[in-house]
């Protein structure tokens, strides 16, 4: 199993099992992963492409910029702590963010359902403006259509943005070796359970909401505690389970986590029990994780800490040369078991 | 969190262990009905810590695995009629019938919706007058009160448009085929709780009785099944042959009286088909007469089509405890939970997909220690 490549395609069709796209092609996890390896990459594929991080890393005149892009289909589009206006600037941005890059502009495009009220449209361009200005990022173009009744659901939104990278700054996930740590910038899953408490009526107790933030400031930090630093990841759709999966792939080593050191709210822990959901899963929108060399790992998890964004930042575990491509995990009992990727959705339509 | 962090203790587990240790003399083999407890055996690799003389084999109590493919057949024909709202629990929308599934279906333009509760159907069914509401509920005896709730709803409400496609099981008489087999290597078993709260502990005891091997109900968190395993090695050990209930936080010996007449009023015993195991006599749940019209068997033409399992799938050795999933030479290769080719592999909580969700790091380290 371990050292099993499947090989990629020549052309882009077909694939073997899923006909028609299925929610879980949008899940983040495996689903998402053969819909990019089947159709997509062999359409589209080159360098920058192929790295298959947040953001793309382009050459341009003398310097270097991050370039990513975003859309947001979020149901219900308020809901306590953000709304899709909100995610629509931090998702991206934190994108640009984890590469090392300073986001710079935005683009955003909007695709309106006929009939939606102009009242609402206002409030989330409203949300938009200020979380551009908490981001320090400007909306410098943009784009908007209006489709039919029952074409699309009330708003979907686009944003683009690109960002400056450092010179000599290397982020990949390729460079993570053996030894290194892996911090986690606070507690898992309160986007992800806030929406769905939201879509199911469920009272969740406490004060739980969106963790939806901008990371760049954290990023940062990290980055000036950790000269070192191989990777950074947000956790996003698929959750802490999809990015640590994605950086044993790439840069061939196992990665090791210790469910005690993760911190999940018990509201979220509760809310997971009852929906028979597993937080390593479940989306974040102001989270990360940063790789950083054992001799940096104290220093950068002090940094972290003393940022507002990371405030409750652990270390999570190292990356091992051990069950090379299997992320795995010492359970509340001392055991260990293996962390897969997702296959297809726990959650529908979170961001 | 509080009535959970207690069950999942490591030195209360560890404590467990050490007694297990003094315990048991002889090598003893038990077997966890439920696939609920299948499951976290495997995601809290209990089985690594219990001491090599105690083997566990696990049971076929995962109901969305062992649902035959001719019902979840059914069910996508359903939902591929246009006045059809074909709605289950989220678990059921990913089960490959002989053809499809149904998140395929509806990606294909099918309307099946998922929902935590059967009686949301009924809100479903008062919103959309003019469309057929099908409940695809299935099912142990556990789920079988909230399926005969709706379907008893329905039919006390007037609500016309709603209908219940039934596929329950029974736990004792698959135990029971289980332990009579002459292959049988069974001997305590680990009831399964939630079951047991609902039909209580009566008929565990005839089963223990019958065919002379202990019994304990067992909850479904590390602890519980470490506790449990326990009391079996110490009936075992002791020679006795006794129905016991770790369990007795939530289960009563007569389970719940409310929940069973409930059941009793809506369905009938009747027998029925395991994927994995085939026709199993008076294992299921059907239907009565007086509900024949919340019956969608009965309201929509359906017929039955005879479908084979795959000729490489081991499922029916591994449902009846004989064989692992690791045993299977279509594990992680040909047969994965994206692409499953039996029943244990369907569902997260059967053992083939609990195997492979959770323990691939063990045959990854044999490999990359260049292993056997």
């Amino acid at each position: 199993m371990a050292g099993s490549v499947v090989p990629a395609l020549a052309c882009p069709l077909p694939i073997a099992t899923n006909t028609h796209v299925v929610l879980g092609h949008g899940s983040g996890g495996r689903l998402s992963a053969e819909l990019m390896r089947d159709i997509f990459l062999p359409a589209f594929g080159n360098a920058a492409l192929d790295r298959l991080d947040d953001q793309a890393i382009l050459e341009m005149g003398s310097g270097r910029i991050a370039f990513s892009t975003d859309s947001f289909v979020v149901k219900p589009l308020f809901f306590p702590g953000g709304n899709i206006g909100e995610l629509a600037i931090y998702g991206t941005i934190n994108d640009l963010a984890v590469g090392g890059a300073e986001p710079k502009y935005l683009s955003a495009s909007f695709i309106l359902e006929e009939g939606l009220p102009l009242e609402l449209l206002a409030r989330i361009v409203t949300a938009m403006s200020a979380a551009a200005k908490r981001a320090g990022v400007s909306i410098v173009t943009g784009d908007t259509k209006v489709v039919e009744r029952g074409s699309g659901d009330q708003v979907f939104i686009n944003t683009s943005g690109i960002g400056c990278v450092p010179q000599g700054l290397q982020l990949s996930a390729s460079l993570v070796r053996p030894g290194d740590h892996i911090l986690l910038s606070g507690p898992l899953g309160d986007h992800g359970i806030t929406i769905l408490s939201q879509r199911e009526g469920l009272e969740v107790d406490g004060d739980l909401k969106s963790d939806a933030a901008p990371l760049y400031s954290l990023a940062q930090a990290v980055l000036r505690a950790a000269p070192n630093a191989r990777c950074m990841r947000d956790l996003t759709r698929g959750g802490l389970s999809s990015a640590l999966n994605e950086i044993a792939g790439s840069a061939r080593v196992g990665m090791e986590i210790d469910e005690r050191k993760i911190p999940v709210r018990e509201a979220v822990r509760g809310a997971c029990e009852l929906f028979g959901l597993d937080p390593l899963y479940v989306a974040n929108e102001g989270k990360l994780i940063a790789v950083v060399p054992a001799e940096e790992a104290g220093a950068t998890l002090a940094a972290m800490r003393s940022n507002e964004a990371g405030a409750d930042a652990t270390d999570i575990g190292v990356a091992t040369e051990n069950h090379v491509g299997l992320v795995t995990m010492r359970t509340a009992l001392g055991t260990m078991r293996v962390v897969d990727m997702l296959a297809g959705d726990q959650l529908p339509r979170i961001c | 969190m509080k009535y959970i962090d207690e069950y999942r203790d490591e030195k209360v587990a560890k404590n467990l262990i050490s007694k297990l240790n003094t315990i048991a003399k002889h090598p003893w083999v038990l077997m966890e009905v439920c696939g609920g407890q299948t499951h976290t055996l495997m995601r809290y690799g209990i089985d690594e810590m219990l001491p090599a003389k105690m083997e566990m084999v696990h049971g076929p109590g995962c109901p969305v695995c062992v649902t035959p493919l001719e019902t979840i057949d059914k069910a996508v024909a359903l939902a591929e009629r246009p006045e059809v709202i074909l709605v289950s629990y989220g678990d059921m929308l990913r089960v490959p019938g002989s053809a499809t599934d149904l998140l395929h279906v509806k990606a294909r333009g099918a309307d099946v919706r998922m929902v935590y509760s059967p009686l949301e159907s009924l809100k479903i069914a008062r919103e959309n007058p003019t469309r057929e509401v099908v409940f695809f509920g299935i099912g142990f005896e556990t789920t079988a009160p909230a399926n005969a709730a709706a379907a008893w709803q329905a039919q006390r409400l007037g609500i016309r448009n709603f209908s219940l496609l039934a596929s329950h099981v029974l736990v004792p008489p698959a135990v029971s085929l289980l332990l009579s087999s002459p292959e049988n290597r069974v001997q305590g078993l680990i009831a399964p709780g939630h079951v047991c709260a609902i039909v209580g502990v009566s008929q565990y005891e005839a089963l223990s009785k019958q065919f002379k091997v202990p019994i304990v109900v067992g909850g479904f968190e590390p602890v519980d099944l470490l506790e449990a395993i326990v009391m079996l090695a110490a009936q075992l050990e002791e020679g006795r042959a006794e129905v016991e209930n770790q369990y007795s936080r939530s289960v009563a010996a007569e389970g719940n009286i409310r929940a069973q007449q409930l059941v009793a009023e809506v369905f009938e015993v009747c027998d029925q088909k395991w994927r994995g195991l085939g026709l199993v006599p008076e294992s299921g749940l059907k239907m009565r007469e007086a509900f024949r019209a919340q019956d969608a068997e009965a309201k929509f033409d359906l017929h039955d089509i005879a479908v084979d399992e795959p000729a490489e799938c081991i499922s029916s050795e591994i449902l009846r405890g004989m064989k692992r999933p690791t045993d299977c030479p279509a594990f992680g290769i040909k047969c994965s939970p994206e692409s499953p080719m039996g029943a244990p592999m369907v569902s997260a909580e059967g053992a083939c997909a609990a195997y492979y969700h959770y323990r691939r790091h063990e045959a990854a380290d044999l490999v990359s220690i260049g292993g056997r």
